[in-house]
């Protein structure tokens, strides 16, 4: 009963991350700041459904449902990594920015004909 | 056909990732992986520029246990500024100047940075003249602060890259 409501709990809390991440990516005004919602509300969100999911089998007496700690790794393994090779992109294609560029990493003409 | 020995935590790591990904730590399954780990070790290590031994695991233990709560503030305070409708996101690019020189502790960094609040590393440049990594960082809100991109360098270093420093000397 109290592992069901504690279950419950964290898949609610996890798909509220999951949701607020996906009406990030709607409102947030340019490319990099939408960047923001998939490495960080969406990590916490399927987190938090992916510890209720182990949680839940582990429970039902089939022994430690560990599977879930590894596509957590996985996930923080990867996901910055995404995040990084999309800014990269981006920046190299000189996507609109509300923040000023650094120099150094703009790219030049000679770059993008490449 | 033996490198694998020279490299004994790679090979349990494998091992150990495999029994997780089967679910068992039946004999069949422990000497299949074993197998695995070891034929998979022998094959990539050439691919490492050098061995490295995680040098204090108490300090590691430390930094991740401090990035998972860091993690959880993120969470909340991005979910914050996309859920007021009132706030405009104020984003700004900082150039933060690496004093970490091992590429694996810098793959670190650049995700312990992307992972935590309001922070995403976007791009990794080795400018000619002193030799030193600059990592773009864009930040999400608060560049209409002053001083704002010399604060959130400090506290980057302070709070990732000096512990960082310290596991990887």
């Amino acid at each position: 009963m109290l592992i069901d409501l504690l279950v419950s709990a964290l898949v609610l809390l996890g798909a509220a991350f999951a949701l607020i991440g996906s009406i990030g990516i709607a409102r947030l005004p340019d490319f990099f700041t939408r960047l923001h919602g998939p490495t960080k509300a969406t990590t916490l969100g399927i987190g938090a459904m992916l510890a209720a999911s182990s949680l839940h089998f582990s429970v039902q007496g089939e022994g430690l449902a560990l599977h879930e700690l590894l596509v957590i790794v996985f996930l923080f393994m990867t996901a910055p990594v995404s995040a990084n090779l999309l800014a990269k992109a981006a920046l190299h294609l000189r996507v609109r920015s509300i923040a000023a560029i650094p120099r150094a990493f703009r790219a030049s003409a000679s770059d993008r004909s490449q | 056909m033996m490198t694998w020995l020279r490299f004994p935590l790679t090979t349990l790591a494998l091992l150990a990732l495999w029994l997780l990904l089967v679910g068992s730590v039946g004999p069949g399954q422990v000497l299949l992986g074993a197998l695995l780990a070891a034929l998979i070790t022998g094959a990539t290590a050439g691919f490492w520029p050098r061995r490295r031994r995680p040098g204090r695991p108490w300090l590691i233990l430390r930094y991740l246990w401090r990035l998972g709560l860091d993690i959880l503030t993120a969470n909340v305070r991005v979910a914050a500024l996309v859920l007021d409708p009132r706030r405009r996101p104020r984003p700004f690019f900082v150039e933060l100047p690496l004093a970490l020189e091992d590429p694996f502790a810098i793959y670190l960094f650049a995700s312990t940075v992307s992972l935590t609040p309001g922070t995403v590393s976007a791009d990794l440049r080795r400018p000619a003249d002193d030799g030193r990594t600059l990592l773009l960082v864009h930040a999400l809100d608060g560049g209409d602060a002053t001083g704002a991109a010399e604060r959130l360098c400090r506290d980057l270093k302070q709070r990732y890259e000096q512990p960082l420093m310290e596991i990887f000397p």
